[in-house]
Order: structure tokens, then C-alpha cells, then sequence
């Protein structure tokens, strides 16, 4: 499996990462070498063998359903690239 | 002072030989002096420092002092500080003052411990050698032309040049334990789940890991014990009572002279085989060679999927590091690009200039590997390795009680030598990998040296929740031997 | 070609928000309508480092609606990641479920159309999943930009899917109304459209009947069922009209306008074909033991489709009546009570009472049956004495105004307080029967001369003449008599 330009521009943009036309040739040739790399998995045949998601097979842990949280959000908005009335301001939203 | 144990820090605060404040100070200095060259922090907050130290020394005055009330430590930058700057070593972060605490921070916090500063990393724990860092490379204090390894490389860094007496550190594909044994000092990463996750920046969930870097794995033992623990807030960490791990080390050996006898050590073959630099291979076996003068015996076992591990962690990894780095997205914290158009194209460019390129990188193979038509081919094969894998060591350790072997398969290399090459990064973790696709536990202690003077690790890899046993096992070691009490000359 | 030519296929998704105190994944309050972000913890704003932690309230509701569509309660299930990029989705993924949701399966049915064109169908449910909410992107202008608002994000939505088993609008609606009711019967959901509590999308094509299905266009957020309606009526015959034109179906997620009445193709989904799924590594495998699916099952009241069917078999209802009656718990709740203290004899009247008199008093002063003035005792009271005949029908219902208005605490308060006891005593009636037809020997005549009408305005008379108090029967009976018939 070998990405092509066009896949590596697809892949991009899912990620919302910009790519130059300059960079997009020498990324291409890396995550090739990366991919090629991974390739080495697709030799062991696997079937029957059950996908393991975490390394502790336990079950989730349930919170009980109360407020714990209390207004923290001036704290929390003073890292914030742009804020207004209380809002995280982002440039128009069109649906 | 400075090359003092945790224990000895501990005896001299009690006994009013130094304090705190002189302890902090102490350090601080050595970092104004000699982090210039090596790069090994990047936030170091001397007037909150004093502050720690002051009330440190308040609480020792008082007899209600813990075992590390007063010690100075450093935290990987990847630890959330309330009020410090916390950047995961990214562009991304480099404006972001943390509105809370870590639960590591909280509990290392909460135990009296004075944070010096945050150390330098890799870029969100992702790379092999600190070279990935916004903040520059960190350098290696036993020769500062090479790598001190990564991606928790800062802390191993300190901790070798004794900057700081013990540091936090992460762990993912081998993070604590690659730099531990490239610097010369001594790493653990505990079991999948025993130390919280809240508050530790996610590079791939399932992998990330907390552990710590200290002179000797009985400094390990304390840290150790202070961070590991239940936390409700963190979904993947475990309900087991806590542990002092510490208890185990002090327990007296039957037979003095050979107080590891009854342990059964397993040696990979696939450990062993080519790849491994003669130099390691020599200072590694040797320490083997005292293991069994100590009274251990070794077996033979096979682990025949481990050449497997690094293919699936990169892309369990990845994939899981591409979920975990959207919300980076420039809208209510970290990094906006100046300019931008509309809403994508702030997202696009504020995430491409706030990101480096190794990041981008796996953030475009895990987007990869988990799109549409991949999923089965990639992601969950991989899923089915991580599965043989961890059958592999649950098969070894029928025959064997700790699994033995080099931590990396070279020494420190020179900076900027493999930083053109991603996969010949990746294949630097060869040895450390596979534990984290299992969730076991994993050791690095000195073990000697290489060409050059360079520093060899051994890895110690421990059934689950076998941390005791691991930190254990290393301290007879470090009883009978003193590699880890070498230290690099910049540190004189 | 005309729109019988072409056959409607309406699958519905509906979200609802679940009840709990606080938010599915951190410990934030849920309530509605306070100031942007202030209800936005950690958690829900995603800050680096944070993790979630599952609710079990939202778990519990899950279970309660399992049981209520006799579906399956997966004994375990997964939640995964949605990827995909928008400002009111801070992590830049939603936690859901994918493969393995809570709940599979299960049916509801509903009752279309009135009167003899009325018919029952049953609707099977696809699945439900527990997710959690979005924040609020706000358009107002802020210099151009949007504001985002995240008190919303971390909502626990329990999204419920239909099988595409709707013909029609009208079924749609018939659907969307009795999952509603449900929601609210067994208390998982308050139901609140306007606020947002319950959202429904419509995934809607149209077909040759008898053809392979064809390609859907999906309607997303409709909060009323109302737009529900309008929205599919305009895709459908969008849908036809483009097809009839020799044209082909794109599938899109489409949004309603209310005051356009039109669909129109959102512009936001562009990555909607590759949302990345795979299962949350920060979140374990959900498990749900037999014996917690078993004390939930305990605790869950009648059901809707039980109490309609006891309402049928046991008191005597008819399907249309009993439908009605258990449209909503709060009505079928104020019916049970009423009947439990008139006794079971009296169901079909208190049945009555409840869909008339009081159905459209309630109506007019716009109360909710929880609200209303007459209890189901006082109600139980009335019917009781119009049965046993100390009241007319007709004064029953001066009796219930009186009790609507507060006048009495009891309709045997009223009855007494206001003289409005039926008089029953053969001799008074008598009398003034007598009276009456020494009055009106026009109307005598004219019953004589055949004309039965003349009757009846004998009788009203004798009613007027009582205030309405006369036995109704007696009068009947003695006025015949003595008119020789």
C-alpha cells in the first residue's frame, strides 16, 4: 500500500492539517516509509484471535449522578485565543 | 547534598542538617548554571519553588513531614500545573497556563514535594530522542553531542546531571525507560492503570503511562509509591488498595549472600538477536552474570510476536494520538494562526503552524489508518497483535518470574543522526514497545557502560502489578554494584 | 405519474436528552438556560489532559427504555469516538456507540388517522445508544464571528433509531408522538422541544412500491412535530417532482427552514462519509449484569400498551378511548385515580369525563391535567353521584363547573350547599306536573293530536320548572301516565 499525492492531500485535510505543496512530496515519502514499515502485520494471520482494545480486561467504572462541577469559567477562558459575553469566538459558522 | 539519595535528603531535612529552602536553592542553582547547555527544562519557576520549599520546611518543623516533604522534583512538561505553563513541548501549547492540576501533580503536591519546573519532552511524548521538542533538543549530560533518548528525555536529563534528585516522567512505547537507560539513571514504569491518567496530556490512551526517574530504583520506590494509586476520574485507572513499594526493599534477603536466589530471570531470544549493539550486548549480559551471582537463575523464553510490536503500536498509536490531538483546535485554548480565512482554514492553519512535523506525521498515519476501508486491514489486525503479543509474555512468565534484557539496542546516538529517518527512530524502540502493547510493568537501571562512555540500560519487565518485585530485584542489583551512583561530569 | 405512483419510506433518528442531574461524562450540572459556559466544566470544554468518566443515571434510563420497547439490554456494550471537526464539538469527536450499542431492537406501536380511516401499526426500532450532546454555535454577528456556547455539550442523549418502517408523514408524526410520551411515561426525558430535549431527524425517500429502496436524504433537527410533519411533506414531494423530472436522488443531510417551509442541503458535513470510528480508549466495555436490568424492570410503571389493553379488556373501553386515555402518563395517571375511587362500575363515565368535559375545560384555561382544578377524587365523587342518582346528568355538570370554580371542596359539598339534590319524591313531581299541564294545554293538545315532540317540550317544562332537579325517568314516567298514554 502506497499513499499518492492526492491521498496524502485527502488524509490533510480529514486532519485539518494544512499542507504546502512544497512539504506535501517529503510527507508523502515518510508516511510511505512508515506505512511500509506497518505492512509487516499484514504477514500473520490472525483469525480467530479476539481485537484487544485496553491491557486491563475490566468493565467501566460508573459515576454516581450528582453535581460535583462547580462555574470555573473565567478561569478556564483566560487561555482563550478570543472570547466575548462569555462565548469562545470562532470565525462565522455556516451551516 | 547533590548526589545525596532521596533517603539521605530525607534523614538530613529531619535532622536540621539542611532545609527545604537550601535544597531548593541548591538545585535551582545548578539548573541556572548548567541547563543552558543541556536544554533539559523548559519552565523553571524559582519564586513558586522557594514558596513549596518554605511550607516544606514549615510542615518538617512540625513532624508531620512525609517522605518527600521538601525533596525537590521536576515533572515532565506533559503534567497539567495549575498556574505553570504547560506545554508538551509543543508551539501548540506554548501559551497554555493550566487551570488545574495534574492528579500526579496533586498527589506529588499533597506530599510536600517542591517542583522545581517542567521539563523538556518531546512534542506531545511523541519521538525516541528529545529532538522533537519546540523548545529545542535536549542534550545528553555524559556527552552533550548526543541525544539523551525520548520522549520523557528533560527528566532523564535532570535527573543524570543531577539537577533535580528524582523527576515524572511518561511512558507510552518506552519513554521512561529509553532515556533512563540512555542517560545512565534509573526509570519505572508501572503497570497499565496503577498510576492516573487525569490531568496527563493523552498522546494514545491506552498506552500512556506514568512513571518516574530517580538515581536508584530505590529513589524510584518512593516516587513511585507517592503518585500510584486509585482515581475515579480517570476511567482506565484500577481499584486495587495502594501499595508501598518501598516495604519490599527493605525486606532482609534469606541468604545475604545470595539474596535474589529463587528467582527464575527470562531472556528473550528475540532480545538478543541482531540489531543489538556489541557494546550493550557486552555490559548487558555481564549484568546478567552478576543476577546470577546474586542467586538468580535465568531460562531461555520466546517471545515470537515482539518483532511485531513496533508495525501495531504504530497504528494503535497513531491512530489513538489523532483522536487525542483534535481537540487542539485552536478555539478555546493553545495555539490561532494570525491569519486565516474562514472557519476551516483556521483550523487547518492554526493546527499546521502549532504542530511539528513528527506529530503531523502520526497524526496523518492514524487519520489514515482509522479512515474508510483501513479500519480492518490496519487498526484492528493490529488490535489482534497487541492480543498475541500480550499472550506472548502471559506464556513467559509460566517460566519466569521478572524478563530480563537491553533496554535499547544502542547508547545515546548523536543529535540530529536519525532525525531524517522516522522509521530508524521507531526501530530504537524495539525493547520497550511490546510492554505497552501488554500493559505490563517495566525497569531500566544502569548497567554499565558502553563505547564511548556512554551509559547501557537494562530493562526489567514485570508481570502485571509486579512493580514490587521489579524495584525490588533492581535494588539487590544496585546493592552489590554501583553503576547507578556513576555520574557524568558535567555533574561534578 | 401522480404521488400514489411512488411509495414514502421514513426512518426516524430521535435524540433525547436524558434527565439526569448531571452531564453524561463529567460532573456538570444539565440545567437549561444559564449563562454561556458557565455549566461547562473541564470535561465538557476538553482541556488537555481531561477524562471521562461514565454516568450512571444515564445507564440506568437507558436500561428503563430497553425494557419499555421490549428490546435488548446489551450486557455489554462500547463506546467509540465520531470523529470529525466543528466548533461546538470541543474534543473534535463525540463519544458514542457504534458496534455495540445498549440497546437493540425493540417496538413501539403507534395508532394513525381517526375516526373508522384509524388504524394501529407497529414500528420496529432499530437500535438505542447513549452519546453525548454538542454545545451551541450562536450566528449573531460578534464582529462577523460565531459565538459557541458548550452548557449544552455532555448532555446524555439516548439516541433512538427507527427501523424505515414509517409509509408517511402522518405515521412519522404518529411515531415521534408515542416515543414522546413514552420518554416521558417512564421518565428518562422531559420532553421539551422547544428547549431542545427532544430532536428528531427524518431519514426520508420515496420508491416504486415493490422497488429497491431509494437513496435517502436525512432532515435533521426538527423540534416540532409539527416541522416534522411540514419538512417530510416537502421532501417527499421534492424527492418525486425531481425524480418524475428524469432526475436522480444525491444523498445529504438537509436542513428544514419553518419559515420557508423548504429543505435546503447543509453545508457542514462535508466529512460525514468518514467519521473514524473506533472504540474509546479512555472509557472501558460498559457492562450491565442481569440483576441490575431485573431491579430496574422492578421499579418501571404500567406501561403505556399494558394499561391500554387493561383498559379495553377490563373496563370495558373502546381502543379509540383507551388510546387516548394513555397518551400521556400524566392523563392515564388522573383516569386510574379517578376510576380506583368511583370504582371500576364507573370507568367508562369517568372515561367520558375525563375526554369531554374536563379534556376541553382544560383546553380552554390551557392547563396541564396535572394542573387541574378538579381532582380524579372530586371527579370520582361527581360520577358517583350521578350514578346513584342524587344527581342528574345535567346538573353533574353544573356540579363539576362549581367544583372547577373552587365553590365546594366535594360534589356532595356542592350538592348540598347549593340544593341541587334530585328530587325523587313521586308526589312533588306530581305536583308539579301537574302545574305544568295546567299551563300549557297547547302543547297537551297537540301530544293528543299525535305530535310526540310535544312531549318532550312537556318534560323540559317540568325540568325548568324544577330547577333541573327532577328525576329525568320519573318525570318521563308520571307525565305519561297522566297523559293517558
Amino acid at each position: 500500500m502506497s499513499l499518492s499525492l492526492e491521498d496524502v492531500r485527502k488524509i490533510s485535510s480529514l486532519a485539518r492539517l494544512d499542507l504546502s505543496e512544497s512539504d506535501a512530496e517529503a510527507t508523502r515519502s515518510k508516511l510511505n516509509g512508515i506505512l511500509e514499515l506497518v505492512e509487516q502485520m499484514q504477514a500473520i494471520d490472525t483469525s480467530g484471535v479476539e481485537p484487544m482494545s485496553h491491557p486491563q480486561d475490566v468493565a467501566q467504572r460508573l459515576r454516581d449522578d450528582a453535581v460535583t462541577e462547580t462555574d470555573r469559567r473565567d478561569d478556564f477562558q483566560r487561555v482563550a485565543p478570543q472570547t466575548e459575553a462569555g462565548l469562545y469566538l470562532v470565525p462565522k459558522v455556516i451551516e | 547534598m547533590i548526589n545525596a539519595s532521596l533517603t539521605e535528603l530525607r534523614a538530613a531535612l529531619d535532622a536540621g542538617q539542611t532545609s527545604s529552602v537550601e535544597l531548593a536553592n541548591l538545585f535551582l542553582d545548578r539548573i541556572d548554571r548548567l541547563d543552558g547547555t543541556l536544554n533539559s527544562f523548559i519552565t523553571v519557576d524559582r519564586a513558586r519553588a522557594l514558596d513549596a520549599a518554605r511550607a516544606a520546611d514549615a510542615r518538617i518543623a512540625t513532624g508531620s513531614a512525609g517522605p518527600l516533604t521538601g525533596i525537590p522534583i521536576a515533572h515532565k512538561d506533559v503534567f497539567c500545573t495549575q498556574g505553570v505553563l504547560t506545554t508538551c513541548g509543543s508551539r501548540m501549547l506554548s501559551n497554555f497556563v493550566s487551570p488545574y492540576d495534574a492528579h500526579v501533580v496533586e498527589l506529588l503536591g499533597r506530599a510536600g514535594a517542591v517542583m522545581l519546573g517542567k521539563t523538556n519532552m518531546d512534542e506531545f511524548a511523541m519521538g525516541s530522542s528529545n529532538e522533537n521538542s519546540h523548545f529545542g533538543a535536549v542534550r545528553n549530560p555524559w556527552n552533550t553531542d548526543r541525544i539523551p533518548g525520548g520522549s520523557s528525555g528533560g527528566s532523564a536529563a535532570a535527573v543524570a546531571a543531577r539537577l533535580v534528585p528524582a523527576a515524572t516522567g511518561t511512558d507510552t512505547g518506552g519513554s521512561v525507560r529509553q532515556p533512563a537507560a540512555l542517560t545512565g539513571v534509573t526509570g519505572i514504569k508501572p503497570t497499565y492503570g496503577v498510576v492516573s491518567r487525569y490531568g496527563m496530556i493523552a498522546y494514545a490512551s491506552s498506552f500512556d503511562q506514568a512513571g518516574v526517574f530517580a538515581a536508584s530504583a530505590e529513589d524510584c520506590a518512593l516516587m513511585l509509591s507517592a503518585i500510584a494509586g486509585f482515581d475515579p476520574r480517570d476511567s482506565t485507572s484500577l481499584e486495587r488498595p495502594a501499595e508501598d513499594y518501598s516495604l519490599a526493599l527493605q525486606q532482609s534477603a534469606a541468604e545475604p549472600a545470595r539474596p535474589l536466589a529463587g528467582l527464575r530471570i527470562g531472556l528473550p531470544e528475540e532480545f538478543f538477536g541482531d540489531g543489538l549493539a556489541a557494546d550493550v550486548r557486552a555490559a548487558v549480559e555481564a549484568a546478567i552474570e552478576e543476577y546470577r551471582r546474586l542467586g538468580a537463575t535465568t531460562v531461555a523464553v520466546k517471545l515470537p510476536n515482539a518483532k511485531l510490536a513496533i508495525p501495531a503500536y504504530y497504528v494503535l498509536a497513531p491512530a489513538e494520538a489523532s483522536s487525542n490531538l483534535s481537540r487542539f483546535d485552536g478555539v478555546r485554548y493553545g495555539h490561532r494562526a494570525a491569519e486565516y480565512g474562514d472557519l476551516d482554514d483556521m483550523y487547518r492553519k492554526s493546527r499546521a503552524e502549532g504542530f511539528g512535523a513528527e506529530v503531523k506525521r502520526r497524526i496523518l498515519v492514524g487519520t489514515y489508518v482509522l479512515s474508510h476501508g483501513y479500519y480492518d486491514a490496519y487498526y484492528l489486525q493490529a488490535q489482534k497483535l497487541r492480543r498475541l503479543i500480550a499472550e506472548d509474555f502471559r506464556a513467559a512468565f509460566t517460566q519466569c518470574d521478572v524478563i530480563a534484557g537491553p533496554t535499547s539496542p544502542t547508547t545515546a546516538w548523536a543529535i540530529g543522526a536519525k532525525t531524517d529517518d522516522p522509521v530508524q527512530m521507531y526501530l530504537s524502540d524495539i525493547y520497550t514497545i511490546a510492554v505497552n502493547l501488554a500493559g505490563l510493568p517495566g525497569l531500566s537501571h544502569p548497567a554499565g557502560f558502553g563505547d564511548g562512555g556512554l551509559p547501557v540500560g537494562l530493562q526489567l519487565i514485570g508481570n502485571y502489578f509486579d512493580e514490587s518485585r521489579l524495584l525490588g530485584t533492581a535494588h539487590r542489583y544496585q546493592q552489590a554494584t554501583d553503576w547507578h551512583l556513576r555520574r557524568p561530569a558535567i555533574a561534578a | 405519474m401522480s404521488r400514489n405512483d411512488w411509495e414514502v419510506v421514513i426512518g426516524l433518528e430521535v435524540h433525547a436528552q436524558l434527565n439526569t442531574a448531571s452531564k453524561i461524562f463529567s460532573g456538570a450540572s444539565t440545567a437549561f438556560g444559564s449563562e454561556p459556559n458557565r455549566q461547562a466544566s473541564a470535561v465538557d470544554i476538553a482541556l488537555p489532559g481531561v477524562l471521562p468518566v461514565l454516568n450512571r443515571g444515564a445507564v440506568e434510563r437507558a436500561i428503563r427504555f430497553g425494557l419499555a420497547i421490549d428490546a435488548q439490554v446489551a450486557p455489554k456494550s462500547v463506546f467509540a469516538r465520531k470523529n470529525y471537526f466543528y466548533p461546538d464539538l470541543p474534543k473534535g469527536y463525540q463519544i458514542s456507540q457504534f458496534e455495540l450499542p445498549v440497546v437493540s431492537g425493540g417496538t413501539i406501536t403507534i395508532r394513525v388517522g381517526e375516526g373508522d380511516k384509524a388504524y394501529e401499526k407497529t414500528v420496529n426500532l432499530t437500535r438505542a445508544h447513549l452519546e453525548e450532546d454538542a454545545g451551541k454555535s450562536l450566528h449573531e454577528d460578534f464582529h462577523g464571528m460565531s459565538g459557541i456556547d458548550l452548557n449544552r455539550a455532555g448532555t446524555p442523549l439516548l439516541e433512538i433509531v427507527s427501523e424505515p418502517d414509517m409509509r408517511s408523514s402522518a405515521e412519522a408524526v404518529a411515531y415521534a408522538r408515542a416515543l414522546h410520551a413514552l420518554v416521558r411515561w417512564i421518565e428518562i426525558c422531559d420532553g421539551n422541544m422547544q428547549e431542545g430535549s427532544f430532536r428528531c431527524d427524518a431519514n426520508v425517500s420515496v420508491r416504486r412500491p415493490g422497488g429497491p429502496l431509494g437513496t435517502r436524504r436525512e432532515i435533521k433537527n426538527l423540534n416540532s412535530f409539527r416541522f416534522l410533519q411540514q419538512a417530510i411533506d416537502f421532501e417527499v414531494q421534492w424527492q418525486i417532482e425531481r425524480l418524475e423530472d428524469g432526475g436522480t436522488i444525491q444523498q445529504a443531510t438537509v436542513l428544514f427552514d419553518p419559515d420557508t417551509g423548504e429543505t435546503r442541503v447543509m453545508r457542514t458535513k462535508e466529512d460525514a462519509h468518514d467519521y473514524r470510528y473506533f472504540p474509546d480508549p479512555d472509557l472501558m466495555p460498559l457492562v450491565i449484569v442481569p440483576e441490575w436490568i431485573d431491579r430496574v424492570r422492578e421499579q418501571l410503571p404500567e406501561l403505556p400498551a399494558a394499561m391500554k389493553a387493561r383498559f379495553i379488556d377490563d373496563y370495558g373501553l373502546s381502543a379509540y378511548d383507551a388510546t387516548t386515555l394513555t397518551a400521556s402518563r400524566e392523563v392515564a395517571t388522573y383516569y386510574q385515580a379517578a376510576v380506583d375511587a368511583a370504582g371500576q362500575a364507573q370507568a367508562k363515565t369517568c372515561a367520558n369525563w375525563v375526554m369531554g368535559d374536563l379534556a376541553a375545560r382544560l383546553n380552554k384555561a390551557e392547563l396541564d391535567v396535572t394542573a387541574s382544578p378538579v381532582s380524579p377524587t372530586q371527579l370520582a365523587g361527581l360520577v358517583t353521584r350521578i350514578a346513584d342518582n342524587t344527581i342528574s346528568n345535567a346538573i353533574g355538570k353544573k356540579v363539576f363547573d362549581a367544583l372547577w370554580n373552587g365553590e365546594g371542596d366535594s360534589a356532595d359539598d356542592i350538592i348540598e350547599a347549593q340544593g341541587l339534590k334530585q328530587v325523587t319524591d313521586s308526589g312533588a313531581i306530581e305536583a308539579m306536573i301537574d302545574e305544568v299541564l295546567a299551563a300549557n294545554q297547547k302543547s297537551v293538545d297537540e301530544f293528543r293530536a299525535g305530535k310526540e315532540k310535544a312531549f318532550n317540550a312537556l318534560v323540559g317544562q317540568v325540568m325548568k320548572a324544577s330547577r333541573g332537579k327532577a328525576n329525568p325517568a320519573q318525570v318521563n314516567e308520571i307525565l305519561r301516565r297522566k297523559l293517558g298514554g
